[in-house]
């Protein structure tokens, strides 16, 4: 029976992908299927058109915005542990970079878009791409009431800015607060650290004396992980 | 004449019934409600940052602290987008181990929700009641885990472990008399499942408890009906899921819709409300206690009769088990790489959602093929809820803030990640 009703959600989803394509694949879109999943991408200024007639387009129905969040491509595919270092061949499963066009420049930051067809039981995810230099997307506020949060917490993470917002504050981080945390060259353990001063009697912030360190998990990668999932794990 | 000035309410984050730590500004026209602006993140603890650095199992824990009052529909939803990416499913016995408990915690959260949100609007005695029953599900936690709430239970590809034969029985203590003890351990001779089936049997007359404290209560009424109105075209607007679009109309259920799990398997009903409400809301977490206690009672029968592994064989995801450890030199292999290297994921990105107590729960990962998220954006049914705050209390008076917080079910642990 499981079987049954995910086939029938697969039926729906491709149908969906063909429609999508057929539709918005003259204004630059590519839609793509797979895991079940329908993926989107939206070139950044037809974004709040494509937005609109998916929420009010009689194939769509797209009412609900479930999710928006920013991805930050700049370490796609590296890794911090550089595995050259480890031994003259470095490690045995340490293999080159996914791709090496994602993540730089014009394709830095992509916002993702999950939305909801609750009408048409159907889900969608839309990419839009922004630049390393100027991050500025056009905002859905006025498309689906619940972008304006996620928006501000995209803004907050990633210092993406949003075009048309409203309120656009910082949300998740502190009064105050310096960078975009979730950037990918932006520490782990931030830069600055607070505490309570006896002598000032208030709390202060200073630059942080942690050090950064690679925890246990080193970056692998499996030769061939899709090709034969049957790797000989044994010789690493 | 004086000058009649607005007035601004700093309301939290040490407030009683802020749940947590959510600091509200309020701007207030005499005792009215003009603008709320919630200043949330005081929680905020980076937990998707965290988790790009970690292989994927290390994580499991940190979802349990998200939303700490429904542990195991977080892992849940986290375990199941990394099988969608891995491509492989858990066994079927698992499966129902996983519905069977993703109930459990919905009966937790529900509980604790009625509890303190009884208390917030002036009821105290249901707080109580609802705290005795948690005390029992906890222990079912315990017994499967060995931790009360953050379990670390569920893992790709299943469970950590099988359920236990013997249901841990109370030690006398001094605090509490023998007697006392005996009563405590009088359902817990049996197995695990049996435990769970007395409670699921027994839990249906505790709701009525529950039930004649509030449901025909003239307080409760004055305190619930018509307030924080919310219609179903701009619950759908506001991003809501959960109890909070079925209390505006909607019959939308990941569980039936969407379906998961064992939930295909398993007979349960989706209750609705009418005018979308806090006091439907209030009706609709009600009816799904009952309905989720009629899920369990189907679970721990199909549990009883079928026996079957609960994690996959495949030692590249699931680690061997122990006894196969000492003997066997492919499965200590097998054991240390997993345990510090983890297993890596196809390149690709998946989201997958589950019906949490809450709401939409989900976890997105991107993923670039090593052993850790490249993203993990975690959906928080509770984020696009409280951003509806505004929405819900203008015009309303001071004292609904308080009503109105409770009937979102805010738990600032999934809010501020």
């Amino acid at each position: 029976m499981t079987e049954n009703v995910k086939s029938m959600s697969a039926e729906r989803h491709e149908a969906l992908a063909d429609k999508l394509n057929e539709q918005f694949g003259s204004k630059g879109c590519s839609v793509t299927y797979a895991l079940g999943e329908v993926t989107m991408i939206v070139p950044r200024d037809a974004l709040h058109g494509i937005a609109l007639a998916l929420r009010d387009g009689e194939d769509f129905l797209f009412e609900e915005l479930i999710d928006a969040c920013g991805v930050d491509y700049f370490a796609y595919g590296q890794s911090e542990w550089v595995t050259a270092e480890a031994s003259a061949t470095g490690f045995g499963r340490g293999v080159e970079a996914v791709s090496a066009e994602m993540g730089e420049g014009a394709e830095r930051f992509a916002v993702v878009y999950h939305l909801l067809s609750v009408s048409n039981n159907l889900r969608l995810r839309v990419r839009t791409f922004a630049d390393a230099d100027h991050p500025i997307v056009d905002s859905v506020c006025d498309v689906w009431g619940a972008a304006n949060w996620f928006e501000r917490e995209t803004f907050d993470m990633y210092g993406i800015l949003f075009n048309g917002h409203p309120d656009l504050r910082r949300i998740l981080t502190d009064y105050g607060f310096l960078g975009h945390p979730f950037r990918k060259d932006f520490p782990l353990e931030g830069h600055v650290e607070m505490r309570y001063d006896p002598e000032q009697q208030r709390v202060i912030y200073e630059p942080i004396k942690l050090d950064s360190r690679t925890l246990v998990p080193r970056v692998i990668r499996e030769d061939g992980f899709q090709q034969d999932e049957q790797t000989d794990n044994t010789d690493a | 004449m004086p000058e009649i000035r607005n007035y601004t309410l700093n309301f939290g984050p040490q407030h009683p019934s802020a749940h947590g730590v959510l600091r509200l500004v309020l701007e207030l026209d005499g005792e009215t409600i003009d603008r709320a602006d919630p200043h949330i993140g005081l929680l905020h603890r980076a937990t998707e940052k965290l988790a790009e650095t970690k292989p994927y199992n290390q994580s499991i824990p940190y979802m349990d602290r998200l939303d700490y009052v429904s542990m195991m529909c977080n892992e849940h939803s986290y375990v199941r987008a990394i099988e969608n990416l891995l491509g492989v499913e858990a066994p079927v016995r698992a499966q129902y181990i996983r519905t069977m408990f993703d109930e459990i915690t919905r009966i937790l959260n529900h509980l604790m929700w009625l509890g303190t949100h009884a208390l917030d609007i002036g009821a105290m005695t249901v707080f109580l009641y609802a705290f005795r029953e948690r005390e029992d599900l906890m222990d079912c936690y315990e017994a499967v885990s060995g931790a009360r709430m953050h379990a670390a239970y569920y893992r790709v590809g299943g469970v950590y472990r099988d359920l236990p034969d013997q249901m841990p029985k109370c030690e006398n203590n001094q605090f509490r008399s023998d007697a006392d003890i005996a009563r405590k351990n009088e359902t817990r001779e049996g197995s695990l499942l049996d435990f769970i089936d007395d409670f699921a049997h027994r839990f249906p007359g505790l709701v009525d408890e529950y039930e004649t404290l509030l449901t025909d209560n003239r307080i409760w009424k004055q305190r619930t009906v018509d307030i924080g109105v919310v219609s179903p075209e701009k619950a759908l607007d506001l991003g809501f899921t959960g109890p909070m679009l079925r209390g505006s109309g909607f019959a939308w259920d990941l569980r039936k819709k969407q379906t998961y799990a064992a939930y295909d398997k398993v007979d349960f009903d989706i209750p609705v409300g009418q005018n979308g409400d806090c006091y439907d809301r209030y009706l609709v977490r009600i009816e799904e206690l009952r309905q989720s206690a009629r899920i369990i009672k189907q679970c721990v029968k199909w549990l009883r009769e079928n026996e079957g592994p609960v994690l996959l064989e495949d030692h590249k995801i699931a680690p061997p088990s122990r006894g196969d450890m000492k003997g066997d030199m492919e499965s200590l292999i097998h054991h240390f790489k997993l345990f510090t290297e983890g297993y890596c994921t196809p390149v690709g990105e998946s989201y997958a959602a589950v019906e949490a107590p809450k709401g939409e729960f989900g976890c997105y990962v991107v993923s670039d093929g090593a052993n850790k998220p490249y993203r993990l954006k975690i959906r928080a049914p509770g984020f696009p809820h409280l951003a509806a705050m505004d929405e819900m209390v203008k015009g309303h008076m001071i004292a609904d803030v308080a009503a109105v917080i409770g009937t979102m079910d805010v738990v600032f642990g999934e809010i501020d990640r």
